[in-house]
């Protein structure tokens, strides 16, 4: 059985070991998911509905769960979900009574100050012993803008452009404070080594960042940066992330050849690793447990580094993933048996990121 | 009538109380350390969990303050996750409203108290400015006196947000298929800071709408709480400066058509619980000693002088130069309108007593408010609640995580047997608990 740490970077050598991640939205991917009869609709708003998913889940062994949000509120659909909670507070929700699934919630920055996401995101990773990160996203529509009514509404290419700034900056935000900063020196009176705190004078067009963090290095150094490229302009900035997760389509193999190629193109030393994912709805309760199984199967022997799983039920969909199909992965090799513990980034076979700002004389 | 007392738990942070070279401090920024104090508090049936921020790392003469704590996590963040492990505790995080959005900060707010069924509060809070701002995408950009216009605007409009759906919005008819009313959450707003339109997405928590704290000292400051706010929180801890800062404060209410009752007063204090008094004062001066070393001392009398006095010795006498006005030789957090008669009396104080500066920083700045055995602390406490100093404390431990174990194992017991404050919680939201209609 391979570790994870040797299948980094989706270098393909033998037969893999896939990633699996899963999603959490409102009752579940299916619109209508929060009117069966096993649903209490109310859970979703204290997130018990989510909670249950979550470490269901962990039992089974899934690697990781990301969070659905976006700025402007759901609509009036009828048959539909018209609430939804903050991913992040979510997120950080599920923490304490989860020990090993890493936690992304989708955050939007196109008008979050860059600062507070950055801030937020290393918090979710001390508060959950390393197991933070997050699905980068951008707000191009109307209603957005509205509600914050500080910009206009920019197109895909221009706001994803930002995002990757937004991105870059906190990561260098996240190495502003060396890992030994905190020093404690009762001799001196210090309680940090200011030689270990680092400005980021950071300039982007759209904004600037004086630095340092206000929170001190996260666990992980970088929490996990994903980004869902379900747009070509998303596809494009998803060049930086260290998780892409690719929405099913008969694109699936281009882009995926596509990411491969840049990830090459960025070379070893610009990057610790670039997990690629299928994202695709399942749905084993109605296609039933082999369907499903082969779903998966097809989809890691078209190259890709693992499965996000968006369960059109979770309060359905869920208990089969983790009680029949996930130990039918692993029956077959596809997945570990071993407890993937640690870090997240240990979980997906990421390096530890290097502080850019250490000095290796140190 | 028997005033009820409130109390609060602060996590100690970025400032010279924090004594983290105590060889029991804990970790500033493990959850665990978090946890400790959120569920000491809960044990004590406090009202509420709070934390404080800041938005740059402080500064001394251009370079980052090194003496005391520096950094904590975003509170948002932490007070969400203890929403998992406690049951009845609020949960308070300070945000600022100059470098937040209201629609993100409603969201964020409202999903904080979803979460914790109703146990979410919101501490208002302005400063600072341009250096600051330097970590946001407008930069410096706001006077104080525009940073309480702004406030004033986020809050109506945070709150309109909170109230834009009606209590039968929520539908969730799993037969009919209607989640929400059709409209529900719809809003718009056109102030001096804001112009903003669209749907909220989150319905009502348990408890209405999330508490909402103030902080600031000042006239506006003090017209901003008494027009919006359900808790005030102040420095005035001691018993004189409590009594007339509760006045002055209660005294707004009326002009906004508010009650005396639906604005709490909850100074900031410490506690230092010994076995008999005596014992008490011994502790507690050891922890001021602690708090205030030689170079820390130095850095406070900067700050108060506004000028770089590392050419003094914290051993020797207080500097004979007269302070600067509006210095930014500290930057980062509140300095002092008027140095000038503080400076006056500190020198008066040093020369009475034959004072160091060290020694006069640590006399002068003292904030240990109550001191003594546990029926003394006890004692007090309730004299200054029932006395109108108060309605109670927002305890401010100087030790990370552990500080307030004494004081729930020991003051509180006391406070119940006098039947001044609860054995249970009142009910599940914090509104509940610090006796407030929506
Ligand atoms: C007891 C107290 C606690 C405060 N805590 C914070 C804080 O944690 N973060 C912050 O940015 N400002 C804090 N402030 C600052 C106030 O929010 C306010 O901006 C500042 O006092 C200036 O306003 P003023 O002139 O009305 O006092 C605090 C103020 C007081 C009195």
């Amino acid at each position: 059985m391979s570790t994870p740490e040797s299948t980094s970077g989706g270098a393909a050598s033998g037969r893999r070991q896939a990633v699996l991640g899963i999603e959490i939205d409102g009752a579940g991917a299916d619109p209508g998911a929060w009117r069966g009869a096993e649903v209490d609709p109310r859970a979703i708003l204290t997130g018990e509905l989510a909670v249950r998913a979550v470490q269901r889940a962990e039992a089974a062994g899934i690697d990781f769960v990301t969070f659905a949000d976006t700025l402007e509120a759901p609509t009036d659909v009828p048959g539909e979900v018209s609430v939804r909670l903050d991913a992040l507070g979510l997120a950080a929700r599920v923490a304490p009574v989860t020990q090993r699934i890493g936690l992304l919630p989708t955050i939007t920055v196109t008008h979050t100050e860059p600062f507070h996401v950055q801030a937020s995101v290393a918090t979710l990773d001390h508060v959950s012993g390393g197991r933070g990160g997050w699905v980068a996203d951008v707000s191009d529509s109307a209603e957005a803008a509205a509600v914050i009514g500080r910009r206009t509404p920019a197109p895909a290419a221009e706001t994803w452009r930002e995002a990757r700034y937004v991105v870059d900056v906190s990561r260098r935000l996240w190495d502003s404070w060396e890992d030994d900063a905190i020093i404690r020196d009762a001799a001196t009176g210090r309680y940090v080594d200011r030689e270990k705190l680092h400005y980021v004078d950071f300039e982007s067009p759209t904004f600037s960042i004086k630095g340092p963090s206000i929170v001190p290095r996260p666990p992980q150094g970088h929490p996990v940066t994903a980004v869902l490229a379900r747009t070509p302009e998303a596809l494009e900035a998803a060049a930086d992330a260290d998780v892409v997760l690719l929405p099913e389509s008969d694109e699936l193999v281009s882009q995926l050849s596509h990411l491969r190629r840049q990830s090459v193109t960025l070379g070893p030393a610009a990057r610790a690793g670039l997990v690629v994912l299928a994202s695709v709805v399942v749905r084993p309760r109605a296609d039933g447990v082999a369907r499903v199984v082969e779903q998966i199967e097809n989809l890691v022997e078209a190259g890709v580094d693992g499965v996000h799983l968006r369960p059109g039920s979770l309060e359905l969909d869920v208990p089969l993933i983790a009680g029949e199909v996930v130990p039918r992965l692993r029956d077959r090799g596809l997945i570990g048996t071993a407890d993937r513990g640690g870090s997240l980034r240990g979980r997906l076979g990421l390096h530890k990121a290097t502080n850019r700002y250490a000095r290796s004389t140190r | 009538m028997t005033k009820q007392v409130h109390l609060a738990a602060h996590f100690p942070g970025v400032n010279n109380t924090t004594v983290w070279s105590d060889p029991a401090a804990g970790s500033q920024i493990d959850f665990a350390s978090f946890r400790h104090l959120a569920e000491t508090a809960e044990r004590g049936t406090f009202d509420f969990f709070f934390l404080a921020e800041g938005l740059r790392l402080r500064e001394v003469k251009g370079r980052i303050h090194d003496l005391d704590v520096v950094g904590r996590p975003e509170s948002l963040t932490v007070l969400s996750a203890l929403a998992a492990v406690t049951t009845h505790l609020g949960l308070a995080a300070t945000v600022n409203s100059t470098f937040n959005e209201p629609y993100e900060l409603a969201k964020r707010l409202a999903t904080l108290d979803q979460l914790s069924g109703g146990r979410a509060a919101w501490n208002v809070v302005t400063s600072w400015d341009a250096f600051t701002g330097e970590n946001f995408r407008r930069g410096g950009y706001l006077d104080k006196s525009d940073r309480y216009v702004r406030a004033q605007e986020s809050l109506r409009i945070v709150r309109k947000l909170w109230d834009s759906w009606a209590a039968d919005d929520l539908i969730a008819d799993q037969v009919t298929g209607r989640f929400a009313r059709e409209g529900a959450g719809a809003f718009a707003d056109d102030g001096d800071h804001f112009r903003i339109s669209g749907r909220f997405g989150l319905p009502p928590s348990p408890q209405g709408r999330p508490v909402i704290i103030q902080a600031g000292d000042s006239d506006q400051g003090r017209e901003f709480a008494a027009s919006g706010a359900d808790v005030i929180f102040s420095w005035h801890g001691t018993f004189a400066a409590g009594q007339t800062f509760y006045k002055d404060v209660k005294a707004r209410l009326a002009k906004y058509g508010r009650s005396e009752d639906s604005l709490k007063i909850m100074p900031a204090v410490t506690v230092v619980v010994g076995d008999t008094d005596a014992d008490a004062v011994e502790k507690a001066a050891y922890i001021r000693e602690q708090q205030v070393s030689g170079p820390t001392a130095l850095v406070l009398a900067e700050l108060l002088w506004g000028r770089d006095l590392s050419a003094y010795d914290p051993d020797g006498p207080l500097p004979e130069l007269e302070p600067v006005v509006g210095s930014s030789v500290t930057q980062g957090r509140v300095g002092y309108n008027d140095p000038g008669p503080i400076v006056a009396e500190w020198r008066a104080q040093a020369e009475a007593h034959g004072w160091s500066l060290r020694e006069t920083v640590i006399n002068q700045q003292n904030r240990q408010t109550f001191i003594g055995s546990p029926a003394t602390v006890a004692e007090a406490i309730n004299r200054h609640v029932q006395e109108d100093a108060a309605d109670g404390f927002v305890l401010v431990p100087h030790l990370t995580p552990t500080g307030l174990d004494d004081f729930v194992d020991q003051v509180v017991p006391l406070l119940r047997e006098r039947g001044v404050f609860r054995t249970e919680y009142a009910g599940p939201t914090l509104r509940d608990q610090l006796g407030l209609r929506r």
